[in-house]
Parts: C-alpha cells; structure tokens; sequence
C-alpha cells in the first residue's frame, strides 16, 4: 500500500472487464442464432433410457440405437426420458441437451454430410453409462 | 512452544485436546491421510482408463463407486479439513488472540469429520459426488447411498460450526487494537470462506434431507414418478457447490497472500485490492450456479443471466493474480520449495480460469459439457491451484509443526514432477473433452485420439502418484530426522513471521 500508483491495476481490470463483456456479447449472439429453429423442421422423438436409445420419426418409424436421417434436412429432437437423466449428444453436431423424466427438451441439427457418426450419453446414469451409444447415419436424400 | 512433535506427548492428550494448535495438527494429519486415500483411488482410475477394455477394475459398478469416493474424499475430506488445519494455526495468532473463540466447539467439529469419513468409506457409493436424482434415489444401491447422505449431512454441520467459530474468532477475537483493516489477508480469506459457507450450506442440508426422505419412498420432491422435479435438486445443490468452489479455493489464495511476499521479501504489492477481490468473489460467487446446468434445457433468459454471473467472478479473481505478479515483481525472489508450489498454483489458477471462461460461453459449453474438458477444468482448480497452494503451505509451515526443516531437494524433486504430471493429465484432459469423450465412463471405443490422450493422462498421473510417495517418505523422515528449524527465520528469509508457537498451549 502507499508509495506505488494504481493506474496499471486499474487499466489490467479494465481490460479483462472488456473481454469478458465481448466473450459475453458473441456468446449471446451465436447462442441466439442457434437456439432458432428453421421452419419445417421435422419431428424426432428421442427416448433415453437404461442403458439405449430410441427414436421415433414422425412417420412412425421406430429405431433402437441406430438413427437415420436425410442430408440436407433439419431435424428437431424431443427428447424424453423413462427413468433417470441422461444427456442426448451427437457430438460431431454438437447436438447436446439432458433427457430429464417429466420434461421434454428440445434442441435440432441439420446434418451437412453423408456418413456415420456416434450417438452417446453424457450424463452419467448408472451401470453401462459407459456403453449407453448408439448411431447417426446421414444418408442422401430420398426423394 | 508449539513445536508439536519436537517434545513427545501421549497421543490421548493431543486427541482430547481443544487447544487450537492440537485441533490444527488433528485437521492436518487426518487431512492428509485422506489425501493419500483419494489419490490411490485416482490412480486406480487412470490406470484403469489407460486402455480401453476392462483394465485392472474388473466391472462399471466398482468403477462409478470409485470415482465417487475420490471425488468426495478429495473435496470434503481432504481440502477443506486442510484449510481448517491451517486456519486453526494462524487464525488466532493472526488476530492475536489466546485461542479459537469457542475452543470445544471448535474440538466437536473436527470430531464429526472421521465419523463421515467412515460412513462414506464403509458405504462406497456410486452416485457420482453430486448425488443426481432420480437416479440417486430409485437407482442408487443399497445402505451405501444413504450412508453416503448422512455422511455428507455430518460434514455440514461441521462445516458449519467451523465456520460460526472462524467469523466469531476473527470479528470479535481480534486484538482491540486491531482494526479489521489490519488482519492479515490469509484471515480475511478464512472470514470470506466462513461466510460463503454460512449462506450456502442450509440450502444442501435441505436437500439431502428431501433426498433421503425421497430415497425412502414418503416423499417425492425430486421423483418424477410421484410429481417431483429433479431440476430443483440440482438448483439447490449447485446453488451450495457453486459458491463452495470459492470455499475451497479462497483459503488457498490466502495461503499464496502468505507465501508470495514473504518469499519475495516485499510487502503484497495491495492489501486492499486483495480484500476488495476476497469479498466480491464470495459476492458474485452466488450469481452463477446454474452455469452448471445449461444442458437441462434452460430458456435462453435463463442461460444469459447466469453466463453474465459467472464471467462477472473474473475480474475478482485476475485481481488475485495481479497482485501475486505485482508483488513478485522487482522482489528478491527465493525459490525455496513453499514458493515454488504457489507460483506454480498461480500459472495453473490462470489455465484454469481460461478454461472457465469458455465453459461459460453458452455455445462452447454445449461442446465441453460433462465430457473430459470438465474434469480437466475443474482439477485444474481442485488440484492445480488448491492442493498446490495447500501443499506450498504445508511445506511452509512444516517447521512449525515439527521444529524440523524437511529436506529440501526432496520438495523441490515433488514440486517439479506434480507440475509436470498435473500439466500432462489435465491439460490433456481439456483436449479429450473436445473430442468428445464423456465424463465418468467405464470403458470407451477404441478410437485412436481417444487413446493416445487418455494414455498420457494415465502417465502423468503416475508421475504424480511418484511424487506424492516422494513427499510421504519426506514429511515422515524429516519429522523425526530433519535438521532442526531455526524458529526465528527457518527460511532465511527475514521479516516478520506468524510464528504457532508464539502461541501457549497449557499442555505443553
């Protein structure tokens, strides 16, 4: 105390103020942009439970582990839980978001490549957690 | 004299003790072994995560118990009975009083802390240190579950007397001539911790009581399968964890306020802004829990605010770090072994601290959460900076507690190779997370980045577990044959110390 001045620490906290507020500022920006759903976004209804994954398509189509979807198209996922959280991740789209008995979260992807990428839990739900994977296969479009 | 283990006294007498050097030196020893149980259990972790198969832990169930025990070893029962040791030395030499202002209660909360750690020994459970519901309670096996619950309730309530006694010993103990202006910052980092604990810890005693009621089937607050709501255990159990973080880790940048001048030899470049930075941390500490819930479907209302809350606690801590550099910064520096761990906690609480702003971002945390970037994040605090700055500590008061030096070389040879290990597992840690590898997890796929990171997190943590034997075998040696202390200036450092053993315990 005394003796030395304060301005380095008063420009040193200035500086990390401005760079939180500009981390805060694109972080609210990207976030607002991909929080927004695109039009005609179509329905997958995702169930987790110990220790799989099910998905329900809006035709009705059920699969168990495996998900196929279109390249190209936007897909929306409703995701369900039966018995406990867990956490729905394709991690390649960054799709991520807890499947929580009683709620229904949403979140959506829309995949850019034909190919293959894994599907796993991420919020740890008891003895096979570990194994609880399934698989995206984004193929061409159908039609 | 305080010279703990220079004058041989029955064990019985240190035991029954409520002297607040004898309480420190129980909170020490029993900290310590604590440290060496979790660390063997990470160990274990890694070892078995070095290849992907089953390794040396035969099955998940086994697995998940492990690393439950570890996590909540290491933070109960290691850290924060640590931070008490040190606080029961130097609190009330500190404020210049004769003792802790309630001594036995003072004797009562540290002897609440084996029972617990027995409980949760004994009961190993597997629900992961946060205990989520529902799965805690219609998935969760067994007495070990509940054992595990009253365990941890046992801890809180010596959290919290440990806590009523500190504010008590600091605000009215302190010599009349002091004012709360002069207390020294490791003090003041114990007033702001004890105050943080005083406010958080009811809200988790509230729910652990509804989540053992839950786990008996006469309510249902956190089951969905009788109306209940898991989300709103996890507010309020982060709502106490969040605001612990600063728990932990502020008594250690008190540690650090302690060792960086005086190895230095300057004054702290501002004890004011130190201050300033302690109490607007345990403030903002509170406007940031539900960071850790992103994921669980939160509005983007929601997620903003608390984005905001936890990227306001930076500035407090960049202040911490400014004044540790500003302080260093034209010193006389000797690099003996207690300042080697604090400047090295201080780099890796920078890293960390990195890390964390990108967890807060909103869009990056939906590619870092629960994978490996997490656990990488958090032991960079947990291990990186706490147990660096404690340990630093350690080293600086070891000739205190003993009126031995330990040996020096031998703490260097430690400082060195946990700073490389803790670099190669957590740093590495950071990187699987962004390859996606989720936390806790048995077993993973063979993929090829996977492995390779996961093998030199493995490595690193056996060059800690090394160091750490290097560091048993130190701290014992040393007690019985180190070179005596000189107890006027051990360090050959000059300056003013605050010495336990001025001191008088009526035992010795």
């Amino acid at each position: 105390m005394g003796g030395h001045s304060n301005w380095p620490e008063w420009i040193y906290v200035g500086v990390v103020v401005a760079i939180m507020c500009w981390v805060g500022a694109e972080a609210w920006e990207a976030e607002r942009l991909v929080e927004h759903v695109p039009e005609g976004a179509e329905i997958i209804k995702v169930t987790g439970q110990q220790w799989f994954w099910t998905f329900e398509h809006e035709d009705g189509t059920k699969e168990i582990g495996e998900l196929h979807v279109e390249k190209g198209k936007a897909y929306k996922f409703e995701i369900h839980s039966t018995d406990v959280n867990h956490s729905f991740n394709i991690h390649d789209y960054v799709v991520l978001m807890d499947a929580i008995p009683g709620r229904v979260n949403t979140v959506w992807f829309a995949p850019t490549d034909v190919g293959e990428h894994d599907i796993q839990c991420r919020e740890y739900c008891g003895l096979i957690h570990y194994n609880m994977r399934g698989t995206l296969i984004v193929e061409e479009p159908h039609s | 004299m305080v010279l703990e283990l220079q004058k041989p006294r029955p064990i019985w007498q240190i035991m029954f003790s409520t002297h607040h050097t004898d309480v420190g030196l129980l909170y020490l020893i029993m900290s310590l072994g604590f440290l060496f149980l979790g660390g063997a259990l990470a160990l274990a972790i890694r070892a078995e995560l070095f290849l992907p198969g089953a390794q040396i832990i035969g099955d998940a169930m086994t697995f998940n118990r492990i690393f439950t025990v570890h996590g909540t070893t290491l933070i109960f029962l290691f850290i924060i009975p640590f931070a008490s040791a040190v606080g029961n030395y130097f609190v009330p030499i500190m404020v210049r009083y004769k003792d802790m202002a309630y001594p036995k209660l003072n004797a009562i909360a540290f002897w609440m802390i084996p029972p617990s750690g027995a409980l949760i020994w004994l009961g190993f459970a597997d629900f992961t240190w946060y205990a989520t519901p529902p799965y805690s309670i219609i998935s969760a096996p067994g007495p070990a579950a509940d054992m595990w619950i009253f365990g941890l309730k046992i801890l809180g309530v010596s959290s919290v007397l440990g806590a009523i006694n500190f504010v008590v010993t600091i605000l009215k103990c302190k010599h009349p001539d002091m004012s709360i202006g002069q207390v020294p910052l490791l003090a003041w980092s114990f007033l702001s911790s004890s105050l943080i604990i005083l406010v958080a810890i009811p809200t988790f005693a509230a729910a652990l009581l509804m989540l053992l009621t839950d786990r008996l089937g006469v309510t249902g607050f956190f089951n969905p399968a009788m109306g209940g709501d898991p989300i709103a255990y996890a507010h309020l159990f982060w709502f106490t964890f969040h605001p612990e973080v600063y728990v932990l880790v502020i008594p250690a940048i008190g540690m650090m306020y302690e060792i960086i001048p005086r190895f230095s030899r300057k004054p702290i470049y501002s004890f004011n802004s130190g201050i300033f930075a302690f109490v607007l941390l345990s403030i903002v500490g509170f406007s940031s829990w539900a960071h850790h819930m992103y994921a669980t479907g939160m509005s983007f209302t929601e997620k903003t605010v608390f984005m905001v809350g936890t990227l306001a606690a930076v500035p407090a801590s960049a202040m911490h770090v400014y004044n540790f550099i500003a302080t260093m910064w034209n010193g006389r520096i000797k690099f003996a072994t207690p300042m080697m761990w604090a400047v090295g906690g201080i780099a890796l609480f920078f890293s960390a601290g990195a890390g964390g702003v990108a967890n807060a971002a909103m869009p990056l945390d939906f590619t870092t959460h629960d994978t490996y970037w997490v656990v990488g994040h958090f032991h960079l605090f947990v291990m990186g900076t706490i147990a660096f700055g404690s340990i630093g500590y350690l080293y600086y008061m070891y000739p205190y507690v003993t009126g031995r030096m330990y040996n020096e070389a031998m703490g260097k040879i430690h400082f060195i190779l946990s700073f490389i290990g803790t670099i190669l597992v957590f740093f590495t840690q950071h990187v699987l997370g962004l390859y996606g590898m989720p936390r806790r997890i048995f077993d993973y796929p063979p993929i090829p980045e996977w492995i390779a990171m996961n093998q030199i997190a493995s490595i690193g943590a056996m060059i800690i577990g090394v160091s750490m034997v290097i560091f048993l075998v130190n701290m014992i040696y040393s007690a019985g044959k180190g070179e005596p202390a000189n107890p006027e200036d051990p360090f050959g450092v000059g300056g003013k110390y605050y010495y336990p053993f001025e001191a008088k315990n009526p035992s010795h």
